[in-house]
């Protein structure tokens, strides 16, 4: 069924606060523009009076030529509807200082710490604001457009020594100490004392307790990863427990931070889009399409009718192959090793293929381009789509719950065993399946629908009781969904161009920003983009559905026993190249 | 029953270990080889594979489909005596499109006039930071970059690939992409009889 | 093995025993035994890890070349199979693993980023290639290079561990293992400092400061 148009509802935050907030008038911004002081004051009315109850993102933009920097927030309603921009705008004159809204919206924690990290903004009330995604230690703050990276060659690509000058030299050879290094002026490494991850360890401490019942009892700290065979990558958990239940958790993460946020404002465009595909490895084409709408917002250019449904063919065979992947590897965590992970990476590699056959990589799509996609779906691979979509998925998925739902160890073990309850959840911003498990259904595909999800006819699938099971049964509820997308649009796919643009390799994109976002199957994915009319994006910020949703890690664990951590980790869902960038 | 969810699921791995061998029976009593046969890989690779699903590279190969990518090449066509026609013009399309800035390419100059003539005297493609994303051959307007289809090129050193090892005869890109080659051609030929079409009316006019 | 490629071929069998005998040298079955139970390290970095699992996986199943105990702990791998972009934030973890890795070990940068720093090469907190800091076996190339390729590039680690001689591998020569192969564990300061380097650094840092 579809359902009634949402109906685009104006807050007038001006007349809430008078001269406190101020509308933006910059050309291709939208928004309103909060006084420094009276921020606080005005994100607990939004939260409490106007129902924005979902803080998805907060990002920092450096306005070097304006000499200002500026915090943006993303809010939305878990009711639906369109979101609400507000921004705080502060000289940029160390120490740079904002309010912190840790305590209206927790949700914010582990964003701030990245802007704090990348962009040197201290939040102030911030009660752990310690670098995330470097090491404490490390020199200056990377995102500030007058830093520059060891290997930093131009402002922006492409770079002139590769064309026309044309010398091939390695860029080690350009650099000082010949590697990717940049230390300051007369530096000793000789005399250098690590940090020694004191303060990690004194943001652990605050859960010792020393004496319990006249009893002395220790706590004890443990640290999981960064390599560990179940932290999915290279995460990293410091954990303090007393017995084995968990008393505090903080995430170490930044392992595989590679930097894309730096590398795509250095980048055009368009050499942006295969750099999304890394992001989140195993969906690349929800990725692809997250930046897609985002960079189409800001050009203002319409889609092809069928690119559409290709994108959207994609998108879901996508979620299909993640969720699967999502079952064998929750299993593999739990300890029913390979049966269920074999099982599922058969099908994945069935419908790698066709990622395979019309974009040309298994993984690394690099498949869609603004306004449409790079090639058409060859009818031999329409084909193979419609097999797989009516013929063997349904059959398959039902073979995976035949299998394990009703296993009574595998029900013994997750059934009642809590995740994260709704309001929690909606408190610390976690979107995607563990926010449906718990009850709020609240997918964005229905919430503020993008691309063409309007036009087909599916659930939202929710459950209610937020425990594991739960959380393990809304994936298999939810690739019954995307199947009944794929059949709707394969059905209804109509002929035609795949691009509504000519191809070109140099978009022109006006001045503005844009937050586009999707429903990826790990939650919600956007991309903030902000031009100044050059052929790079001024600021390209990703806000990943796996850097978020760890913020709530902490919720989660605190009170469960050290053996449900692993399992709770695998609930989320997180991939490390979308969580680190 | 307390059990019974165990039971179903063992039934259903007991099922795929036995598909195996019924899937090899009728392949046998059809008179078909399931191994080492292209036919075996494809029904494998279809909607109908069961029981075993390993294709055992490297005596067996997946099938390649045409579009797909790894790292680029250089396309020349073969002249009289061998000659090598680089098609490559040193526009410098695909080193300004690369995003991760993996190409440099030297051009030339005539070495008696010293104005730029249309080839590259160096062509370097790092290997070891290309990443595969296939825009340059997309956006190459003289079909002179082409990905491999290549992937066996594993090595004890690091990769960065000069003119020599980047540069690949026509054919063989006809063979990998047939369909893409047919088409290019097509074009080709339709541009070159326009051409000539408006060079034979020009003196007429 | 079967019995051709085990035999020597300069050696006459009599063909009534041919199925039961082989003669081959010892290099020949040490080697054998070596690269047909390659266990490499349950180590994933970033995108080409889900490659590497793929390849573990139903399709394409390394276990036919010995190669699917992944051990989550060096002390029992031979290989270490570098898969993905190498940060210098987890460069130290990396070390003090291959440390811990016993000889015979060998390192394989599976990919672009692991080679030569990939598509990230220019980012601020990426190593280029792990070879900065180990001694790498084999190269793939690919981004990410897919499990077939991978596969490609195990053989080719097959084929440099025939090559190896017995009387020549440098864990049997009686030195310690400070002084083969130990690799002191990079600090993470201003940037991150290999302690190989250090003087290297400091001269080059006053350097920057006169320019």
């Amino acid at each position: 069924m579809m359902t009634a148009p949402v109906q685009t509802q104006t807050v007038d935050l001006v007349a809430r606060f008078p001269g406190v907030v101020a509308a933006e008038t910059r050309p291709g911004y939208t928004g309103f523009v909060v006084e420094k002081e009276k921020l606080v004051e005005v994100a607990t009315a939004l939260r409490d009076e106007f129902g924005y109850d979902l803080l998805t993102a907060v990002t920092a933009v450096d306005y070097l030529p304006e000499n200002k920097m500026e915090v943006v927030y993303h809010a939305y309603k878990t009711t639906g509807g369109p979101g609400l921009v507000f921004r705080v705008q502060v000289p940029r004159v160390d120490p740079v200082e904002v309010p912190s809204l840790i305590h209206v919206y927790p949700g914010v924690d582990l964003q701030e710490r990245e802007a704090w990290d990348l962009m040197g903004i201290r939040f102030t009330g911030h009660p752990d604001l310690r670098r995330i995604l470097m090491w404490e230690g490390y020199e200056g703050h990377p995102l500030r457009k007058d830093w520059k990276e060891p290997f930093y060659e131009e402002e922006a690509k492409p770079f002139k020594s590769r064309w026309p000058e044309g010398k091939h030299i390695l860029a080690e050879e350009r650099n000082p100490f010949n590697d990717n290094l940049k230390f300051p002026p007369n530096f000793d490494p000789e005399k250098w004392v690590p940090d020694n991850e004191e303060s990690l360890y004194a943001a652990l401490k605050r859960y010792t307790v020393e004496s319990e019942d006249g009893m002395n009892t220790d706590r004890i700290v443990v640290n999981m990863g960064p390599h560990h065979p179940s932290t999915h990558g290279v995460f990293r958990a410091a954990l303090t427990l007393d017995g084995e239940t968990i008393v505090g958790l903080k995430p170490v993460v930044g392992y595989l931070h590679r930097n894309h946020d730096k590398i795509g404002e250095r980048n055009t465009f368009l050499q942006n889009m295969p750099y999304t595909d890394r992001l989140d490895y195993f969906n690349s084409m929800s990725n692809n399409l997250a930046y897609a709408i985002t960079v189409e917002k800001l050009m203002n250019i319409p889609v092809a009718e069928r690119a559409e449904y290709i994108r959207v063919i994609m998108a879901e065979l996508s979620r299909v192959q993640n969720h699967l992947i999502f079952i064998g590897m929750l299993l593999n965590d739990l300890g029913a090793m390979y049966t269920p992970a074999l099982y599922a990476f058969e099908e994945r590699e069935l419908i790698l293929d066709i990622f395979e056959e019309v974009s040309g990589a298994r993984m690394m799509c690099n498949y869609l381009r603004f306004g449409g996609v790079v090639r058409d779906v060859s009818p031999a691979a329409m084909h193979k789509i419609k097999d797989l979509v009516f013929d063997r998925l349904p059959a398959k998925t039902d073979e995976m719950e035949r299998l394990l739902a009703e296993n009574e160890v595998l029900v013994a073990r997750l059934k009642g065993v809590r995740v994260v309850d709704a309001e929690t959840a909606v408190k610390y911003s976690v979107t995607g399946p563990v926010l449906r498990a718990a009850g709020v259904p609240y997918d964005i595909r229905r919430a503020d629908p993008y691309s063409i999800y309007d036009r087909f006819d599916f659930d939202v699938a929710v459950r209610q009781n937020g425990d594991m099971y739960d959380n393990f049964m809304i994936r298999v509820d939810e690739i019954r969904q995307s199947l009944r997308i794929l059949g709707q649009a394969v059905k209804q796919i109509p002929d035609g161009p795949i691009n509504s643009q000519k191809p070109q390799y140099q978009v022109r994109v006006p001045a503005g920003e844009a937050y586009g976002r999707i429903e990826s199957p790990k939650g919600e994915l956007a991309f903030y983009v902000v031009s100044n009319g050059k052929p790079n994006p001024w600021r390209y910020h990703v806000r990943p559905a796996s850097f978020v949703n760890i913020t709530c890690l902490e919720q989660m664990c605190i009170g469960t026993k050290i053996q449900d951590f692993v399992a709770l980790l695998g609930m989320l869902d997180i991939v490390m190249g979308e969580l680190d960038r | 029953m307390y059990g019974k969810g165990i039971l179903k699921g063992l039934g259903v791995t007991w099922r795929r270990f036995w598909s195996t061998y019924l899937e090899d029976i009728s392949w046998l009593l059809s008179g078909k080889k399931r191994y080492f046969t292209e036919e075996g890989v494809r029904h494998r690779s279809s909607k109908h594979a069961r029981g075993i699903f390993t294709v055992q590279y490297p005596e067996e190969k997946l099938i390649i489909p045409e579009e797909f990518r790894y790292v680029p090449f250089l396309v020349y066509d073969e002249g009289e005596g061998g000659k090598k026609e680089v098609r490559c013009t040193s526009c410098g399309i695909c080193a300004k499109v690369c995003p991760p800035q993996c190409i440099w390419i030297v051009r030339s100059n005539d070495p008696n006039t010293g104005r730029p003539i249309p080839e590259p005297t160096e062509f370097y493609i790092d290997a070891d930071i290309c990443m595969n994303c296939g825009f340059c051959a997309e956006y190459c307007p003289f079909d002179a970059i082409k990905m491999d289809h290549d992937f066996e090129i594993a090595s004890y050193g690091r990769n960065v690939y000069s003119l020599e090892k980047l540069l690949k005869p026509a054919s063989y890109y006809a063979s990998i992409r047939p369909e893409n080659y047919a088409r290019e051609e097509e074009a080709r030929k339709a541009k070159e009889a326009a051409k000539a079409a408006k060079a034979a009316a020009k003196p007429a006019a | 093995m079967d019995n051709e490629k085990l035999s020597l071929p300069q050696y006459d069998i009599p063909e009534d025993i041919q199925n039961a005998v082989a003669i081959t040298t010892l290099d020949r079955l040490y080697n054998w035994g070596r690269r047909s139970s390659v266990w490499p390290l349950m180590f994933g970095l970033a995108c080409c890890a889900i490659e590497m699992i793929a390849a573990q996986a139903s399709r394409y199943d390394m276990a036919r070349f010995g190669m699917e105990v992944m051990r989550p702990t060096p002390r029992q791998a031979d290989m270490m199979l570098v898969s993905g972009t190498v940060t210098k934030k987890m460069v130290p973890a990396i070390i003090r693993l291959y440390n811990q890795m016993p000889e015979p070990k060998y390192v394989v940068a599976m990919g672009a980023c692991a080679s030569g720093g990939g598509p990230f090469k220019e980012g601020y907190n990426v190593v280029a290639g792990i070879d900065k800091f180990l001694p790498v076996d084999v190269y793939i190339p690919g981004c990410p290079p897919t499990p077939q390729a991978l596969i490609a590039g195990m053989i080719k680690l097959q084929e440099k561990i025939d090559r190896q001689s017995i009387k020549k591998v440098s864990w049997y020569n009686g030195k310690t293992k400070e002084d083969t192969n130990f690799v002191p564990i990079p600090i993470l300061g201003p940037d991150l400092i290999d302690p190989r380097r250090s003087a290297e650094i400091k001269a080059a840092a006053t350097v920057q400061e006169g320019a």
